[in-house]
């Protein structure tokens, strides 16, 4: 479907938000899900990027970074242009209640993995308690945003620049280890980030969702190409059956 | 509005255009974006006896105008698939063909012999590029594709297709022996053995290391090799590979092809189908052919 880009700008060099005027996209958008964008130029196939919120059920604001030709592509794109996107696809998170209503919502993000769970902290039932990972202060964004959603935000960066110095995993062992109750955790960003909160959330009994991502192709889960191996032995795909699993269910060394 | 229908041996379609198989899964994800009926048939998944997981990702990699895939045949099997996936597919007004797979000769009987007369015809898999066993192991030499051909015939009681590899020096060779071996039409091509590599980690994209490449890149290969076979043998032609536009799908027909498949395509555009099939009645309108039919073949050599 053809979407008007409503808004562009630059977070830091090579980050790009943008908002795609989409009625039909945003009135459907669940936190979690993403969308599949043709970026033009010789990107042949297209590129899968996570909706970071939708607005007034009319727009949809997704974040990107540059890593090669298809987001360089779609990077030049100027407010105004139509573009082709599908959407939203994929399974979302489940943002139902927890069974045990006491304990905080904790959501953890890392580097461009952070995105989603913007949206996520507003449609929960009540408000999480977040941790944002980055290399450094350079890297940071949206910091601020996620401050007026949560009821607490933990930034850590790999060298101290900015917030706790070390990784998001260390904050959340910290935080399990002063005695804080944690009904549910949400995580998406780098898979070895993921695969120790997923480790932490089973050994603390712990439900846990994480976004996992794979490299795509129809998006929509006819072609089969991105698939996740489970505990169970199964393949499952990323666009369809995920992005979002149970983290219990992910062989991460499958 | 030109008469789009086509004959495959014995079955008629409403139009030449088909899917790829394993571009088009079972139907079910592409059906919300179009009626199936739309479609002269639909080509299934690969199906073997038994289920498969397939290869491990990353499975997929971007390449100039195309791509390469190393999915290597999952399917839940054709047990699963006659239980869960057949009634619904029935109530579309297109005609079913079955990919057949396995890693032996029996396991391709076996799969034949399950799904019987259920579907509207086969397709023979003896080309996969992803598989260690079976796939184009068994596609790439003529004696073995006629002794396959004919003993996977013999268990078929529907109409059976035989999906060439382009990865051979000469794809007659391979066309005449189905041909013996008693298939009732050919289709091609499947792709083309490839790799692509990572220059920052210095590997190959695919866990598998190398995959088969289709999307645009391949056409003109494609085009040339139903050219080929066309004037090989008498058997009815699907022709396949890189078709994006109606433009794309005539070139085919004018080489020989009676019918056409539309695979990596629809992978960016979910439409690609119907665009392509608009676009065949778009040129046959315009130039005044009343059917497709009149096209096939009529390539004119310099």
């Amino acid at each position: 479907m053809l979407c008007k880009l409503s808004y562009k700008n630059e977070l830091r060099p090579g980050l790009f938000n943008f908002i795609i005027d989409c009625p039909e996209i945003a009135a459907k958008a669940k936190p979690g899900q993403f969308i599949h964008a043709l970026c033009g130029g010789s990107a042949y196939l297209r590129r899968p990027i996570s909706i970071c919120d939708a607005v007034d059920n009319r727009f949809v604001r997704f974040i990107f970074e540059v890593r090669g030709k298809g987001t360089a592509e779609l990077s030049k794109a100027e407010p105004g242009q139509m573009l082709d996107i599908l959407g939203p696809l994929g399974n979302g998170f489940d943002v139902s209640a927890p069974e045990s209503a006491d304990g905080d919502i904790l959501l953890i993000g890392g580097g461009i993995g952070i995105f989603p769970l913007l949206m996520l902290a507003k449609r929960l039932p009540k408000k999480p308690a977040v941790m944002l990972g980055f290399r450094d202060k350079e890297n940071a964004v949206m910091i601020r945003e996620f401050s007026n959603v949560a009821e607490t935000v933990y930034v850590a960066s790999d060298d101290g620049s900015i917030g706790c110095k070390g990784f998001v995993t260390d904050m959340l062992k910290s935080k399990i280890a002063s005695g804080a109750k944690i009904s549910r955790i949400y995580t998406c960003g780098p898979v070895p980030m993921m695969r120790i909160v997923t480790d932490i959330a089973k050994e603390n009994g712990i439900d846990c969702q994480i976004s996992m991502e794979e490299r795509m192709g129809c998006g929509i889960g006819a072609c089969v190409t991105c698939t996740c191996a489970m505990t169970d032995g199964s393949k499952k795909r990323v666009c369809k059956d995920g992005p979002v699993f149970s983290g219990a269910e992910v062989d991460f060394d499958g | 509005m030109a008469d789009l229908r086509v004959n495959i041996a014995g079955v008629e379609w409403k139009n030449p255009v088909t899917t790829g198989s394993g571009t088009f899964g079972f139907g079910r994800e592409y059906a919300e974006y179009f009626d199936l009926s739309e479609l002269g048939a639909v080509c299934l998944k690969a199906l073997s006896a038994k289920p498969r997981l397939g290869n491990r990702s990353p499975r997929i990699a971007e390449v100039n105008d195309g791509i390469l895939n190393s999915v290597g045949l999952q399917n839940p099997g054709a047990t699963h698939f006659l239980e869960n996936e057949l009634e619904w597919l029935r109530k579309f007004d297109t005609k079913l063909i079955a990919n057949l797979c396995g890693s032996a000769v029996e396991d391709y009987v076996e799969v034949a012999e399950m799904l019987g007369d259920k579907l509207d015809m086969f397709e023979l898999n003896i080309s996969c590029p992803n598989v260690k066993e079976g796939g184009m192991a068994f596609g790439t030499s003529p004696k073995m594709v006629e002794e396959i051909t004919s003993k996977v015939k013999a268990a078929s009681k529907v109409p059976l297709i035989v999906k060439l590899s382009p990865n051979v020096t000469d794809i007659t060779e391979i066309a005449k022996a189905a041909e013996a071996g008693g298939a009732d039409a050919l289709s091609l091509i499947n792709t083309l053995l490839g790799m692509k590599i990572d220059i920052k980690t210095r590997r190959p994209v695919l866990k598998n290391n190398t995959g088969g490449l289709s999307g645009p890149a391949v056409m003109p290969v494609a085009v040339r090799m139903v050219h080929q076979v066309r004037g090989a043998v008498k058997l009815p032609i699907i022709g396949m590979g890189g078709i994006t536009t109606g433009e794309d799908a005539i070139e085919f027909l004018l080489a020989g092809a009676d019918a056409v498949a539309v695979g990596t395509a629809g992978i960016v555009d979910p439409y690609a189908w119907i665009k392509v099939r608009n676009g065949i009645n778009d040129y046959l309108d315009q130039n005044g052919y009343k059917s497709v039919r009149e096209i096939v073949g009529t390539l004119e050599l310099n």
